[in-house]
């Protein structure tokens, strides 16, 4: 049996329903309307605009989004192996964790939320503990917003020390875009370090590009190929001689979980994605949550508020001394840290040491499966892999035209989630996958027959392949379309302007 | 032999290591250096996994010392807590949304892609912009995004903030364009009405005149005070070039102007006021808005859903502008944003469906009505508004006496009362949640103390 995807043709919201429907009731107190009939604001200040909202029942409603949802795809439909983005199981009993916080407005009082400042101090020591660094703060919401703050502490350490022209940030090559991204937005230029034929930091190309400009190196470890920079602790003495920082993107932390910590490699400032190692849901993109944690004098950067423990009693009063101020509006996505927090109960030190091996095994076991398959080729393949996989798929791509992207959406057809691909940039063609350790044997079993059989009929008959995905609600789609001046569409109220010829191209 | 439900290779572990061609686990690993390795395990945590029944007991006994209110906490700050209908839970906790991921491969994610679609749209026309994101973290990093987007437009380093707007907000402002070496000027309020004082901002304004990348105004702000002068601020700014970006509450531009009717370029907000819990702070949901202007919209962060049509000329949807993305530009990208807040806007993208053009309405009325309700049963014992200016749902409120007493008073009657602002001012947010019986309770309590 294929499979396939709901396909429901679903109109837009703004198509449907009827004047005069409500999806539900606004509580209305009858007792307060007969005391204030209405409340008249200044002419001035009014809306002037029909507001141009759909009106529904609330069956409608539901409906619709149903309809929708069954036109998506996450891990509880099947495997999404994702390279970078650690896609593994999420726990139900962190639904009803984070319910514990729904109804917390974050400015009570202190004497009234000490539950739950009890559970975010904890999960500040854990991940302490779990990064090797001393101090944490749960403000990041995301990986990335976790690099902004990085790049910001490293800056104002600089500043605070009266190092000059301190201008430049080492990134890998083999780095997320996010790394060179945060360190634009905090003035930094961009220095790419190229990896060696192995895939991992050219030592001697680092040796000669650092300087007394260098503020820090930006580096995940594992890296993006899934390899663990062995020559970490040397990296690490060439960054710290020129007094430099060294910064750990933690995204790659599961393959390493339970077997090293970021600071016993010599890293100075680490950030968590809770949403990928402490399997908090992705949301359809987010919302994530994230610990952004610092060793020795840079813990006075952090961003405030910490919670600290005095007598018993918690305080959402820490500001560390040069703390580079806020970034979150209140203190980052704590529904999300609760939810980190059930799923770190549920594992224990004992089970949290067995994530990195377990995830680790997968890896290699796809690997082991995959490996001699023709058409796709592996940078280093004597070296083991840890959380993920990049193969190329270049040499099929030469032979047939079937592409890392043809790839990707064969599979979608096979009810699997496609790999990330396309990145890291120093491999074409790239497949990233990583399978994550909650993936039983039999699915990566059953995903790498996928890919080899979708290789087998490439040889065969590329242009099947190429008119891939035929099962998913929708075939392949009109980029062009999507992204002309005359035609691009970001809301519903464009198209209705466009229609009444009250907008113009756009330029 | 150790079993653990989200570990299910345990069990096969020889089968898999003798496939990759290892004798065991350690091999794995032997390019991490030993004197790297983990010891002595992590010290600091509870050693043993829970089951589920445990890790209940664990969170029921951390969360028992919160205290539990009697009535949700007449607190603002720039978020209130509100009603959330079920059905907008339990969209939100369809499988198929939550587990999955940034909707790389579009047409599998169609569903997802569309409700997304569904909320910029829904956005664009509460706040009559045409071009709306998929969304930001939160208000305040929404703001700051909107004023890098400035920066970079016209390469100028000074944001005119209003002294009176969000605490919170101008710290994370402050935060994230301290990298880029902006600068924030703050414009002083009237004393009297709490509006920001257009004397002085017309002063400000053209003592930094070549300086200015961007103006900020908030709808209302922080003391709840709603702005009548927002036309008078935005003409002036524009004089100067300035980006205009106006905050603006999204529940009550349902009633009062919303930000595409004063022509200003950009609109920040956040969506908790529409749908989303108060999540101890997070996750909220940054939105970010502008005019059709191509030099705004390819200034934007994030991501951002079109609709398009498939090959055989199907209706679908796609991640749209995707140049401006960190994975295509690295460093030359407008925002490092990633992961994002998808699964709060599409909550709000059902809440704004089920409440629709009338339900969002009527809702902004009631709460005007109780929010003046109380107001005036406040003033029956003493209490006074701050400001003379207009109000919402959030108001300033002068005590004369230390609220310090007060807060604590109402606290033994399991009632949470607003946020101190200073020795004898707080700040009260009344919503729908709030019923004349809890108002009442509030005032009755407050009156023990007041005498
Ligand atoms: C290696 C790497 N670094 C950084 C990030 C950014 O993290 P986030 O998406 O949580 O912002 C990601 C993933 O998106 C990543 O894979």
């Amino acid at each position: 049996m294929t499979w396939r995807q709901a396909k429901w043709e679903e109109p837009l919201i703004f198509e449907m329903g009827n004047e005069g429907r409500v999806g539900t009731l606004v509580p209305i107190d009858e007792e307060i309307n007969k005391e204030i009939n209405e409340v008249q604001l200044p002419e001035k200040i009014r809306r002037k605009g029909d507001l141009e909202l759909p009106q529904l029942s609330e069956l409608e409603v539901v409906r619709h989004f149903i309809r929708l949802s069954q036109m998506n795809f996450g891990v509880d439909n099947g495997m999404v192996p994702l390279g970078s983005c650690t896609m593994k199981y999420n726990p139900k009993i962190e639904e009803v964790a984070a319910s514990f916080v729904e109804n917390l407005h974050p400015l009570q009082d202190e004497e009234t939320v000490q539950g739950v400042l009890e559970v975010i101090y904890r999960i500040q020591e854990w991940m302490a503990d779990i990064t090797g660094m001393d101090l944490c703060s749960l403000q990041i919401p995301a990986g990335a917003a976790g690099e902004l703050a990085g790049v910001l502490m490293i800056k104002k350490y600089h500043e605070t020390k009266n190092h000059i022209n301190r201008d430049e940030m080492l990134v890998a090559d083999t780095a997320h875009g996010t790394n060179p991204a945060s360190a634009a937005m905090a003035g930094y230029r961009v220095i790419y370090i190229k990896s060696n034929s192995e895939g991992l930091v050219d030592i001697d190309i680092l040796k000669e590009t650092v300087n007394d400009r260098t503020a820090g190196f930006m580096l995940t470890n594992p890296n993006t190929l899934g390899l663990f920079e062995e020559n970490i602790l040397e990296i690490a003495k060439i960054i710290h001689s020129v007094d430099g920082v060294l910064y750990y993107d933690g995204a790659n932390l599961n393959g390493i979980l339970g077997v090293t910590k970021p600071g016993y490699m010599g890293f100075d400032i680490v950030h968590v994605n809770l949403h990928k190692t402490f399997a908090v849901p992705h949301g359809g993109g987010g919302p994530g949550a994230g610990a952004i944690c610092a060793k020795g004098e840079l813990v006075n950067y952090l961003p405030y508020p910490i919670v600290e423990k005095h007598n018993e009693k918690y305080t959402l009063s820490k500001v560390p001394k040069y703390s580079i101020g806020k970034i979150a509006t209140y203190y980052g996505n704590i529904a999300n840290v609760i939810r980190a927090y059930s799923y770190i109960l549920g594992l224990g030190a004992e089970g949290l040491s067995y994530i990195g091996k377990m995830s680790t095994v997968a890896t290699n076991y796809l690997i082991a499966k995959l490996k001699d398959v023709k058409g796709l080729s592996l940078i280093a393949p004597n070296r083991f892999r840890k959380h993920e996989v990049v193969f190329s798929a270049k040499p099929l791509a030469v032979s047939t035209g079937v592409t890392a992207l043809d790839i990707a959406k064969a599979l979608l057809d096979r009810g699997f989630y496609a790999p990330t691909i396309y990145f890291p940039g120093i491999v074409e063609e790239a497949l990233m996958i990583e399978p994550t350790e909650t993936e039983p044997k039999e699915v990566i079993d059953a995903f790498a027959n996928a890919i080899k059989d979708i290789i087998n009929k490439a040889y065969e008959n590329p242009q099947e392949i190429q008119k891939t995905p035929q099962n998913t609600a929708v075939k392949r789609i009109d980029q062009v379309y999507a992204n002309h001046p005359t035609t691009i569409t970001p809301t519903y109220r464009v198209l209705k302007l466009r229609k009444l010829g009250k907008i113009t191209a756009l330029k | 032999m150790y079993h653990h439900p989200w570990l299910p290779n345990l069990s096969h572990l020889d089968e898999m290591l003798k496939e990759i061609g290892v004798k065991d686990v350690d091999e794995l690993f032997k390019d991490v250096p030993q004197e790297i390795r983990i010891k002595d395990g992590y010290r600091s945590l509870p050693q043993r996994a829970m089951s589920e029944f445990e890790i209940l007991n664990e969170l029921s006994a951390s969360f028992r010392k919160n205290l539990n209110l009697k009535y949700p906490p007449f607190l603002g700050g720039g978020i209130c807590p509100h009603y959330i209908p079920y059905a907008v839970k339990m969209i939100m906790s369809r499988s198929e949304f939550y587990t999955s991921y940034t909707p790389y491969q579009q047409e599998i994610s169609q569903g997802l892609l569309q409700a997304l679609f569904e909320y910029q749209s829904l956005i664009a026309e509460l706040f009559e912009l045409e071009v709306v994101n998929a969304s930001l973290y939160d208000w305040g990093s929404a703001l700051a995004e909107a004023v890098l987007m400035s920066h970079r437009i016209n390469g100028k380093k000074v944001v005119l903030v209003p002294s009176s707007m969000n605490p919170f907000r101008k710290e994370v402002l402050r935060t994230w364009i301290y990298g880029k070496g902006l600068k924030i000027v703050e414009v002083p309020i009237n004393n009297e009405s709490g509006e920001t004082s257009l004397e002085e901002y017309k002063n400000i304004l053209n003592k930094h005149k070549d300086e200015v990348t961007a103006v900020y105004m908030e709808q209302p702000n922080f003391y709840g005070v709603v702005e009548t002068q927002l036309d008078e601020i935005f003409t002036e700014a524009k004089k100067y070039k300035a980006i205009t970006i106006l905050g603006m509450n999204p529940l009550f531009s349902a009633v009062i102007k919303p930000p595409g009717e004063y022509g200003v370029d950009i609109a920040v907000s956040d969506g908790q006021e529409i749908g989303l819990a108060l999540n101890y702070g997070g996750p909220l949901l940054g939105i970010i808005a502008t005019r059709w202007d191509s030099t705004l919209i390819k200034q934007l962060p994030g991501r951002i859903v079109g609709l398009t049509k498939d090959v055989e000329e199907n209706r679908a949807y796609t991640l749209i502008l995707q140049y401006r993305e960190q994975f295509s530009r690295r460093e030359k990208a407008t925002s490092n944003i990633t992961t994002n807040e998808t699964l709060m806007a599409i909550g709000v993208a059902v809440y704004l469906s089920l409440l629709g053009k009338n339900g969002l309405i009527t809702l902004a009325e009631e709460i005007l009505r109780r929010s003046h309700y109380a107001v005036r049963e406040l003033e029956k014992i003493g209490v006074r508004k701050a400001f003379s200016g207009e109000f919402l749902e959030e108001v300033a409120l002068e005590f004369g006496k230390d609220y310090t007493e007060i807060h604590k008073h109402l606290l033994t009657k399991g009632i949470h009362g607003g946020l101190q602002l200073d020795k004898t001012k707080a700040l009260y947010c009344f919503s729908e949640v709030h019923t004349k019986h809890a108002i009442d309770e509030l005032i009755d309590s407050i009156r023990e103390v007041m005498k």
